[in-house]
């Protein structure tokens, strides 16, 4: 404890005299948040796709490519998706290696930038599953699309102890000569579907 | 001491390389813009931001405590290093324990200061760093030139011929898709095989006792929900107060560092994984950050969130690299941090900047760059660390700056003196202002002199 100490000393012997904290500045809202939030994540490579009901959703995926092909399917959620991993019999995340995709409830959007807050309690026994997966498909209700981050913050309570996740789009990086490639670590692709009837 | 104007002139020497260096973050810092542009209220994020860190840091001994507490009744366990030698040796220690010798690391700008990885490689544990930048400068043996973008000095050419050599690429491939995808699979065993992965922390959240990992790659996620053991570093001053705070920070650094809205991934940690052995370390560092807070005129360079816009912005970085900096965060910010740390070593670095303000515009927590590299300068004249022969230019252009007579003087010799000079003694070694300027031609008249005569 003596490193703890000395160090908590030294910096209470040279912090300055205490300055307040600030309130939020007015953040910004959009005319059609989900509209905003759709040009937010389709420019971020995720895949938007709207939709009416989950029947719809379980359509739709059957155009994806990459759906079709898929070998392993993990869903978390009931009745979407031709799951044929059982995630609960995973002893270890280490087993999610070839899962081809994962479908995942995102609980809300955030418009400014495209962001979905994913808590860890909906990912599962194994909370790799989001990144591990080679594509991953996000699930979303209509009507659950905050404007700004500060918005986001306001909603979320972050559980102890807990773990939850901004995902905006599919795993990329440009750490070669600045040339955007999808697909780095994690996901090769985005989609997310946003459910529920259509706004008037 | 080689200072940084001699190794920027290495780096400018490949003219078409320096150019493309600086057209590649030129590109960055314009990306940055447009992002900010699209928020009405981009400049009350910034003083939003800049009076969060301002209190931060005028209470950061109990916002530390706070979130050591809560983090403990999280299941975190929490470690204090106050230098780099002592966060080496807990970072070993934690792995030493569990008889771990493999590592997974995703980027930390602490551990490159501490210089972890040789330490640990030296005791005999394998590290691999994931984010791709990251490992390939690792794989070249070189650190990052830049704490975003850790390879933007390289060409992909470059790193083709790396992969080649490291991973069996096909020889002559340099397309940045079949790149990344080699290295993604190269990295997914690592992933599979590590037995702890270790990530740095973007913010610490005293009022939950959580911290928040920023990536696009998804390589902190990848090493922290696979292997049981998660390590994460921490500088002291990463610490904010309230989860809401995190709200403002996050809307300003992925805009401000790579004109993104936000990364790919922004990932909340609040307790170990709830698999068998589970465990989740956090090292808060000193390492002579206490020092600069006591420091008045210096102490808002603790605010930095690491978003790299000042180097993106800066004309002096763009044009000399990274590496002319010699230290671990380069440019406007690192030019003020490394000296503050070390004066005698990095006297060159708050000399390398024309002074010209665009870092203080771009910083999205409203750091007085310019104004601090000024300050500092002063401070390394006064403590004689800057070279003598620099002091003394400036002992005998003040004095005859302070005495009008003898500026009347000097001007009217040098105004008959220069022409009369041959010119390989004008431009000779005393002359570094003229290796790559033409010095203009002397006027016929001081300009004191032109004035009382158009007057008469």
């Amino acid at each position: 404890m003596r490193s703890r100490d000395a160090i908590l000393a030294s910096l209470r012997r040279n912090a300055p005299p205490v300055s307040p904290l600030p309130d939020s500045p007015t953040a910004i809202i959009y005319a059609d948040p989900e509209r905003q939030f759709a040009e937010a994540f389709s420019s971020v490579g995720g895949k938007f796709v709207r939709v009416t009901s989950l029947a719809e959703v379980n359509t739709e995926l059957g155009k994806f490519e990459s759906y079709t092909q898929a070998r392993k399917i993990a869903s978390l959620i009931p009745d979407l998706g031709r799951a044929n991993v059982d995630l609960a019999v995973l002893k270890d995340p280490h087993e999610l290696e070839g899962l081809d995709i994962a479908i995942i409830a995102g609980e809300f959007g955030v418009a400014e930038n495209g962001a979905v807050w994913v808590p860890g309690s909906t990912l599962g026994p194994h909370r790799a599953i989001f990144v591990v997966t080679q594509h991953l498909v996000l699930v979303v209700p209509a009507g659950q699309i905050v404007h700004n981050m500060q918005q986001a913050y306001d909603r979320i309570r972050l559980q102890r102890p807990g773990f939850g996740i901004f995902i905006s789009g599919p795993s990329k990086t440009a750490d070669i000569e600045q040339a955007l490639v999808i697909g780095a670590h994690g996901a090769r692709s985005c989609s997310l579907f946003l459910v529920g009837s259509q706004a008037r | 001491m080689i200072g940084h104007a001699e190794k920027a002139a290495t780096f400018a020497a490949d003219e078409g390389r320096a150019h493309w260096h600086d057209q590649s973050l030129w590109f960055v810092r314009l990306k940055r813009d447009r992002q900010a542009e699209s928020i009405p209220e981009w400049e009350d994020l910034r003083e939003a931001a800049a009076a969060i860190k301002a209190h931060t840091l005028s209470r950061i001994a109990d916002y530390l405590e706070e979130f050591e507490r809560n983090s403990r009744s999280n299941g975190i366990q929490v470690h204090w290093a106050r230098d780099g030698a002592e966060h080496n040796a807990i970072v070993h220690r934690i792995l030493a324990d569990r008889g771990i010798t493999r590592l997974v690391k995703s980027k930390s700008m602490l551990t490159e200061e501490c210089h972890l990885n040789p330490y640990l490689e030296a005791h005999g544990i394998e590290v691999t760093d994931t984010d791709l930048g990251e490992r390939i400068v690792q794989l070249r043996h070189e650190p990052p030139s830049h704490i975003v973008l850790p390879a933007i000095h390289l060409k992909k050419e470059d790193i083709g011929e790396l992969f080649h050599k490291e991973l069996g690429t096909a020889e002559g491939a340099s397309d940045p898709k079949y790149l990344t995808e080699a290295a993604r699979s190269h990295l997914r065993q690592k992933f599979m095989a590590a037995q702890a992965g270790l990530t740095g922390v973007n913010f610490a959240i005293a009022e939950t006792g959580g911290f928040v990992v920023c990536t696009n790659e998804g390589n902190a996620d990848m090493g922290t929900s696979l292997p049981p053991v998660h390590i994460a570093c921490m500088g002291i001053e990463k610490i904010v107060p309230r989860t809401k705070d995190l709200a403002i920070f996050l809307r300003l650094l992925a805009r401000s560092a790579t004109g993104q809205p936000v990364t790919t991934y922004t990932t909340h940690f609040h307790g170990p994984l709830s698999t068998p052995g589970g465990e989740l370390h956090v090292v808060i560092v000193d390492n002579g950050r206490s020092a600069i807070l006591g420091q008045e005129t210096f102490r808002r360079s603790l605010s930095c969130i690491r978003c790299g816009a000042c180097m993106n912005t800066c004309p002096v970085f763009r044009r000399s690299g990274g590496y002319s900096y010699g230290y671990t965060v380069p440019g406007p910010i690192g030019s003020l941090l490394a000296p503050l740390r070390d004066p005698r070593k990095f006297a060159s670095l708050p000399f390398a900047s024309s002074l010209c303000g665009s870092c203080s515009d771009v910083c999205p927590v409203k750091i007085d760059l310019h104004h601090e590299l000024y300050a500092l300068r002063e401070e390394l004249v006064r403590k004689k660390a800057v070279p003598l022969h620099k002091r003394m230019a400036m002992a005998v252009l003040s004095s005859v700056l302070a005495r009008p007579w003898a500026y009347r003087l000097a001007g009217s010799l040098m105004r008959w003196i220069l022409p009369r000079l041959p010119r390989d003694f004008a431009y000779g070694p005393w002359n570094p202002w003229g290796r790559q300027r033409e010095l203009p031609p002397m006027p016929q008249q001081s300009f004191r002199d032109f004035i009382k005569k158009e007057s008469e």
